[in-house]
């Protein structure tokens, strides 16, 4: 029986108390704190991290496809997931797709990756979903929204949880939505949106699946289902089905929020750590319908190697200084443009070429005298044809940089460059291993950089120019 | 290898005011700058036969030397080489006389950096769409003095305070340069507490965003004493292009460059100088932050590596020092219009060897070097000079 065989995730390091959002506008604060997204990150950066937790101890080249699930695609028309696929290190001929449209785009993915599994068009699909949806300043949205993602692995070959079971219901009600060329979330009046929608629609899928798989709600070890911007509606499901409180996954809504296509599938990984064999596990998302899953754990839950997950990256944060902070990394104001010189266009063939230098991070290593080194943007981004060290000419093996360590050499804060986040601190990096090269330090303290500290890598986005997002890694301290 | 020691010498310059000229065009500045060269040198426009003119973005082909002079129709090229521009031209018009080809040559410089709206280098983007698109100069240049602090165990209070003590030397030689930027001295104090731009470089660490054109004639060594009686023979001149970006060589060390080496190391062997410290009498280098100034005293050999501070508490290269440095009061003064500078420095050289510097005239100049770092950085240009030939 095919399931999950991997999980990951990914949170962001900044974290906002609600009560900020009360003194930039008044009104009644939600209680908690909520995620909020670098300014450098978007649904696919957070997509790229959960999928590398998912895939660590993985060769992702053994991975036969890749699932995008999101609402907020920074591209309408250009694939997220091949994006992707290359930063991952992924086979040119994996299966890429992304999926959107919906709240339950997450479950949906997994859905699709297990009965292209089963049909046995690939042996193992990676779904990763990511958010980063934002209200409208001074609504209860802005509160109530988080961002993050989390990745699943899925395949036949020893899964940590079989997918027993599903169901899955298409409504057309839109209580929430968003048309195109909207930036904020919409919503209907908020009583209706609960009791036509997510408190009818998602009981009756999760009651549907029960009687097609026989299951009584005392059977669940725990139940993972998504949760409302109006919190307290995620208890009341419960109590409406018969599960007690202990059964219930914690929607993370006062340390996260809500983190739309991701949700659920985030609540889900939070409760395979915690997972025991023999578990049942209901998974359950709700968007334009609903779908239910029966998981059961197997003994396999006990080779999952380390990762980060839900809870270390719940662990590791960060409070931003206050909520213009916030306003500034959305982009929510118009601020006085910084006094640089204009940017020239990207230029979509000289990024192409170097694709797999700057999605991939490669590098290479010389085979005449085995320096590692990084290709100068001097020459373009192109792959190195001859050794800075020894002169060697094509002598050279693919080097992948993004998977390895390094340590600060040097570094510098500079308020001249232009960023949403001042100081931009830059990094001279030696990678452990060897290799020289520098980069931007994010989600650093500048307080706290110095000489000879730890670093890893992380896919961020530099700029976005003439409808042009432009991706490539980053420096920050070791996460968790 | 030959070297072109005395093969030929500089017979005229001409430097115009550097500043925020806003009312003067390219044209405007490249005019004064070549006109009072022809004054010093005797020469007018007819009598030249071949020009090199250096920008880096304020101009494109020899044409934008051409149409301000109206030079007829003569063999006119334009060189980048990032800030070692200006040197290139002195450079390429030296050898083209030195093989005989031409008697008489002009090199031109120039920089128009004011039109842009911005501060800082408005020399555009980087060197790659995506990869280098955020890098700033302060911020380059400040991983020199992260890394030089680091390694000779330099406090911060330390570091900024030698590199703050260049400031204000070079600001001291500046206020008594009419032609420079600024003619202000500065204090210890406003240098040390000035705003961070790129930390650890303060404002006063960074030179400043300018416009200029400086301009020389060049002859055979032997038709120099035609045009006047104090001709200033070009000695040696050395170039390094390093074969990487700095920031992905492996094993760089960060507190000195190569190719300042390698380009000194060309520059003395052909002018046959073996202690540098003890022979120049002058250097005119590129201090673009307080820290490259640092950094070059050991490049170039006038400190022992990793010691520079000693010298620079010690005083050795103010005015009256050792050897005194910057003597014009160097970018930090005169600002650095790309194109102009490498020929501006040689300007003082030029004037210092003639004894012709007033008040900042030094004793007994008689050998005197210009020197330029450029890029991000990654290529170095010296020039050395002397009053007699031999």
């Amino acid at each position: 029986m095919p399931g999950i065989t991997s999980y990951g995730a990914y949170i962001p390091l900044h974290r906002v108390e609600r009560s900020e959002f009360r003194r930039a506008w008044g009104g009644f604060p939600i209680p908690g704190e909520r995620v909020i997204a670098n300014f450098d990150e978007d649904s696919i950066t957070m997509a790229v991290e959960s999928a590398i937790d998912c895939l660590r101890g993985i060769d992702p080249k053994t991975v036969d496809g890749l699932f995008f699930a999101t609402t907020t695609s920074p591209y309408k028309e250009r694939l997220g997931a091949s994006i992707m696929a290359v930063a991952l290190d992924m086979r040119r001929d994996a299966l890429t797709m992304d999926i959107s449209g919906s709240l339950r785009a997450g479950t949906t993915a997994i859905a699709t990756a297990l009965n292209t599994v089963k049909a046995g068009a690939a042996k193992s699909i990676l779904v990763a979903a990511a958010d980063c949806r934002i209200g409208a300043p001074s609504g209860d949205f802005e509160q109530a929204l988080g961002d993050g993602g989390a990745a699943l692995l899925l395949g036949g070959d020893q899964p940590i949880a079989t997918i027993e079971g599903s169901y899955s219901i298409s409504d057309d009600f839109s209580g929430v939505w968003r048309a195109d060329g909207d930036v904020f979330v919409r919503s209907w009046e908020d009583r209706m949106v609960l009791d036509e929608g997510y408190s009818a629609v998602l009981p009756e899928a999760i009651s549907g699946l029960m009687k097609d798989y026989n299951i009584k709600a005392g059977d669940f070890a725990k139940v993972v289902y998504d949760c409302p911007p109006d919190f307290r509606r995620h208890a009341r499901v419960a109590r409406s089905l018969g599960f007690d409180a202990a059964q219930v996954q914690d929607p993370m809504f006062m340390t996260v929020g809500i983190t739309g296509a991701a949700m659920a599938p985030m609540m889900l990984v939070a409760a395979l750590e915690e997972a025991k064999p023999g578990d049942k596990i209901l998974l359950a998302s709700y968007g334009n319908g609903a779908d239910a899953f029966l998981l059961e754990v197997t003994e396999e839950i006990n080779r999952v190697g380390e990762r980060r997950g839900i809870k270390k990256h719940l662990a590791s944060k960060r409070m931003i200084a206050n909520y213009e902070t916030y306003l500034r990394w959305r982009g929510l104001i118009t601020l006085e443009a910084a006094r640089r010189p204009e940017k020239s266009p990207t230029s979509i063939s000289a990024v192409w070429r170097a694709r797999k230098q700057i999605l991939g991070l490669y590098g290479a290593r010389c085979k005449s005298c085995g320096t590692p080194q990084y290709t100068s943007p001097a020459l373009g981004g192109v792959p190195i044809r001859i050794c800075v060290v020894c002169q060697a000419k094509d002598q050279f093996e693919d080097y992948r940089f993004a998977d390895k360590r390094a340590n600060i050499f040097s570094f510098t804060h500079d308020n001249l460059a232009a960023s949403p986040d001042p100081p931009v601190t830059i990094t001279v990096v030696d990678f452990e291993g060897g290799g020289r090269a520098v980069f931007d330090f994010t989600d650093r303290d500048p307080d706290k950089v110095e000489v000879g500290m730890p670093v890893e890598m992380t896919f961020r986005k530099l700029f976005f120019d003439r409808g042009i997002h432009n991706y490539y890694w980053k420096t920050r301290p070791i996460r968790c | 290898m030959e070297s072109i020691k005395d093969k030929v010498a500089i017979v005229g310059m001409g430097c115009r005011k550097f500043g925020e000229n806003w009312e003067q065009s390219s044209d405007d500045m490249i005019i004064e700058a070549v006109y009072e060269a022809y004054e010093d040198a005797g020469v007018g426009p007819n009598d030249i036969q071949a020009a090199w003119v250096g920008t880096i973005a304020s101009g494109a082909a020899g044409v934008c030397l051409a149409e301000p002079l109206k030079l007829p129709r003569i063999p006119i090229t334009r060189v980048e080489n990032f800030c070692a521009t200006g040197h290139e031209a002195l450079r390429n018009a030296a050898f083209a006389v030195a093989c005989g080809m031409y008697d008489v040559v002009l090199a031109c410089g120039f920089e128009k950096l004011k039109d842009t709206g911005v501060g800082g280098l408005g020399v555009g983007r980087g060197l790659h769409p995506v990869l280098e698109g955020r890098r700033t100069g302060p911020g380059t240049f400040a991983f020199i003095a992260t890394r030089y602090f680091y390694t000779y165990g330099l406090s911060r209070e330390e570091g900024k305070r030698t590199i703050a003590q260049i400031a204000v030397k070079n600001h001291h030689n500046g206020s008594l340069h009419p032609k420079a930027h600024f003619q202000r001295e500065v204090t210890l104090e406003q240098v040390m507490n000035a705003p961070i731009i790129a930390w650890p470089l303060g404002l006063f660490d960074c030179c400043g965003t300018t416009d200029g054109a400086a301009a020389a004639i060049i002859t055979r060594a032997d038709l120099a004493k035609k045009f006047r009686d104090d001709p200033i023979y070009l000695k040696g001149i050395g170039l390094a292009a390093n074969q990487i970006l700095p920031h992905f060589e492996p094993g760089f060390d960060w507190t000195g460059f190569e190719m300042n080496r390698s380009a000194a190391r060309q520059a003395y062997e052909q002018a046959g100088i073996k202690d540098p410290r003890k022979e120049m009498s002058l250097a005119i280098v590129h201090d673009c932050f307080t820290i490259t100034e640092l950094i070059i005293y050991e490049d170039l050999g006038f400190s022992p590596k990793g010691r520079a501070k000693e010298d620079v508490d010690a005083g050795t290269f103010t005015l009256e020092g050792e050897l005194p440095i910057n003597t014009d009061g160097g970018l930090k003064s005169f600002g650095h219009p790309i194109g102009a500078s490498g020929i501006r420095m040689t300007y003082e050289v030029y004037k210092q060897l003639q004894g012709k510097a007033g008040p900042r005239q030094i004793k007994d100049a008689r050998l005197g070097l210009s020197h330029t770092l450029g890029g991000p950085p990654q290529v170095a240009c010296i020039a050395v000079f002397g009053n007699s030939p031999g």
